[in-house]
């Protein structure tokens, strides 16, 4: 039987176009992240600190935004051309959406990379969130409107393919993998409706100097509106494959497939009225709306609990069908050697780790003590870093052999790489966490002050150092080995069956599942409903206190870049 | 639809534990009487700090018996006061800090302590803290606030009572 790319050569082009962005900026992105582990540690230093933040934007950016979305876009395609089995409507249309990401992410990393090259005049270290009045260069706010407004076209390509097959198949349940890819393009429509106004209505003039001030509570708020839902739009896909490809891995079939649309509408009725609990120690916005920000926050762990549930349940059905026993010994029994498999294993695991330390964010008033500090990376390097990077590096082994008609180049190379990604991110998050809980502040370049020493609770700053470097220098080395692991397979000859890609149906097929979980309408308007709930008074609030276009002029990044001068005007500004 | 007898035990745990969190923090807020940062510290024309009763010469204000008023200017890359000079205040006190930022948006972090909030400009950031015996802290920025971020920091003295000079500050 021929695989995805004998089947659909074009859609398997698009999906390769998206991935080699995304594998670009993997690398990119690793070796920024050494860069920082080793500079903040104080183990090597090749720049000044003043440039970490170039270093610090461009690894964030390409890592949270282009690798995973970019992932993202490819496996959606794959997902949803593969479970409808058609091919998508107009390919001259998914190539618009790919042109279009991919000129965004050009644009905002041409932005980001300029500022570690002095002479061109153009910056943009205003980290991942970009919070105004910190301003940065108009290409890197022009380069992200261009790449949102491709994600949309991108989603109205998967929606055009449901609505054919639709008509063809008037009384059929959604396939579960397109279910899945609609609902979390419904969640991200509603999403990115706030980092869009935020850039295009009030960024992008005010950067070009149109208009002059900003309301910075308002943008702020505007984006964590979608900063929140995103993290979900980065999960969403390894969730896909935890559900639909982990099970096959394992050796069985999803346990539950109407619980798994459960999960995914809760999902998106729950991802965005949440976003203010990024916000608990924000002045201007009061209590009882980050009291009911934290409530969504807490239900949303649902979700994730019932994944839990689900997704061990079904590799231990499949550890059983290999012939695997007992309480704990059927965990023998699973295909530890296969890289896809152990690799999403291991982020699943790391997950649960990750999810624990998310529901102490989420506690407004613990939150207090971790707020900003290294507790806050090292949580989400455990749920974006690892159960969605991890996953999908070893999603990669099962799915680019279909899409390339040619075998994984080294399967033992493959397992390294998974452990030491493993391996790393244990050091360095546990590390981070420990940091966190002695005040150690994140996004710094310095975290050494002249005037104070941070008290550790166990072990010493020094050993947390460590941590930091070594595992950080792990996870650039398991990130170069997928790189070339990948790049190798691709220049393999082609062969009659480079993967096993038949995916068995669930124990508990869709036909058991209630009718009303397809009706896609009636959950897009709960959603809607619930954001405007939540949102309405306290953007009132907001514009209230300041009005729309605000009273804050800019700060421009490269202005204040010069760190001898900034430094030599303080004892003017103080006095 | 078929959910298997452990699937709605496994259901009914999760919502407990839920449902137990959101009592935990409510207990925290009504019993403990954990404060949050609200907005009930009003707004400042961030152009105009110098026109503020307060911001204009920000320091230690005495509010009451044994209560006091911190205010603190966040701007790059310093706290007024807390950088060229330490905030201080007088041990067993109930402190209430009043912060904001002149410029971009800052963090305000008492090290080691919930002490923390952002600096918002054109927003005042309250919260009253109850202070225990002498002590120094450091406080820093933790929100990236420009190339020199990783340099703003701060000190807060806490004296004994009797050493403390309410003259000095600013108030």
């Amino acid at each position: 039987m021929a695989t995805f790319v004998d089947r659909y050569p074009e859609e398997a082009s698009v999906v390769k176009a998206t991935l080699v962005v995304s594998f670009l900026s993997l690398g990119i992105g690793a070796l920024f992240g050494l860069v920082q582990a080793l500079h903040r540690t104080g183990y090597l230093r090749i720049l000044d600190s003043v440039d970490y933040y170039t270093v610090l934007t461009g690894h964030g950016v390409l890592l949270a935004l282009v690798f995973t979305i970019f992932f993202l876009m490819g496996l959606f395609t794959w997902a949803v051309v593969q479970s409808l089995e058609r091919p998508l409507p107009d390919i001259r249309l998914s190539w618009a959406w790919v042109g279009l990401t991919t000129t965004g992410a050009v644009f905002a990393a041409v932005a980001i990379l300029a500022g570690l090259v002095p002479s061109i005049d153009m910056s943009a270290d205003v980290l991942y969130t970009f919070y105004a009045p910190l301003m940065g260069h108009p290409l890197f706010y022009i380069g992200l409107a261009m790449f949102i407004v491709g994600t949309w076209l991108a989603g109205a390509d998967w929606f055009l393919a449901y609505r054919d097959w639709r008509g063809d198949n008037p009384d059929e349940r959604i396939p579960l993998q397109t279910f899945m890819v609609l609902t979390t393009m419904l969640m991200w429509y509603l999403a990115t409706l706030g980092v869009a106004v935020s850039t295009v209505f009030f960024l992008i003039p005010w950067s070009f100097g149109w208009v002059e001030t900003v309301n910075p509570l308002l943008t702020r708020t505007l984006f964590w509106f979608f900063g929140h839902p995103v993290v979900y739009f980065w999960l969403m896909p390894a969730y896909m494959l935890w559900y639909t490809v982990l099970p096959k891995l394992a050796g069985g079939r999803l346990f539950s497939d109407p619980l798994a649309r459960v999960v995914f509408v809760l999902f998106l009725l729950l991802s965005t009225p949440v976003g203010i609990h990024h916000q608990y120690l924000d002045p201007g916005i009061a209590e009882g709306f980050k009291f009911i920000a934290m409530t969504n926050t807490m239900f949303l762990l649902l979700p994730s609990l019932l994944t839990a549930f689900t997704v061990v349940a079904s590799i231990e059905h499949g550890a059983r069908q290999r012939g695997g026993e007992g309480y704990i010994k059927w965990l023998g029994a699973l295909p530890w050697r296969d890289p896809a498999f152990t690799g999403m294993a291991l982020a699943g695991a790391m997950f649960a780790a990750g999810g624990f330390s998310g529901m102490i964010n989420a506690g407004m008033n613990i939150n207090y003590l971790i707020h900003n500090t290294l507790w806050v990376p090292g949580h989400f390097h455990l749920t974006v870093g690892t159960a969605v990077a991890l996953t999908m590096m070893a999603g990669s082994y099962w799915l680019v052999p279909q899409l390339t008609g040619k075998r994984l180049y080294s399967r033992p190379i493959g397992l390294l790489q998974v452990v030491l990604w493993f391996v790393g991110m244990v050091l360095m998050s546990n590390a981070m966490h420990r940091g966190g809980l002695a005040g150690i502040p994140r996004r710094t370049a310095e975290p050494q002050y002249q005037n104070f020493e941070f008290s550790t609770m166990l072990g010493s700053v020094e050993e947390i150092q460590a941590g930091i470097a070594l595992g950080g220098t792990l996870l650039f080395v398991s990130a170069v080995l997928f790189l070339f692991n990948i790049l190798l397979s691709s220049i393999e000859d082609p062969i009659e069956n480079p993967v096993d890609d038949s995916l068995p149906a669930p124990l508990s097929g869709a036909s058991g599942s209630p009718v009303v979980l397809d009706n896609l309408r009636l959950w897009t308007a709960i959603a809607v409903v619930l954001v405007i709930l939540a949102y309405t008074l306290p953007l009132a609030g907001i514009v209230g206190d300041a009005g729309v276009w605000g009273d804050v002029p800019g700060v421009p990044v490269w202005v204040s870049g010069n760190l001898d001068a900034a430094l030599a005007a303080l004892p003017e500004v103080i006095a | 639809m078929e959910i298997h007898a452990y699937e709605k035990f496994w259901l009914a745990a999760a919502l407990l534990l839920i449902v137990g969190f959101i009592a935990t923090v409510s207990y925290g807020a009504v019993g403990a009487g954990v404060e949050m940062i609200d907005d009930d510290g009003g707004t400042v024309d961030p152009q105009a700090l110098d026109e503020h009763p307060k911001f204009s010469d920000p320091g230690v204000y005495q509010s009451g018996p044994n209560e006091y008023d911190v205010y603190v200017v966040a701007q790059q890359f310093a706290f007024r006061p807390g950088t060229a000079e330490p905030i201080e205040v007088p041990a067993d006190s109930t402190v209430t800090f009043h912060v904001t930022s002149a410029d971009v948006i800052h963090g305000f972090e008492v090290v080691g302590t919930n002490g923390n909030t952002m600096a918002i400009p054109g927003q005042v950031a309250t919260f009253t803290v109850e202070v225990g015996g002498p002590k120094e802290y450091g406080i820093l920025c933790n929100e990236y606030c420009g190339s020199a971020h990783h340099a703003m920091e701060g000190t807060m003295n806490v004296v004994p009572q009797d050493e403390f000079n309410g003259t000095k500050g600013g108030a």
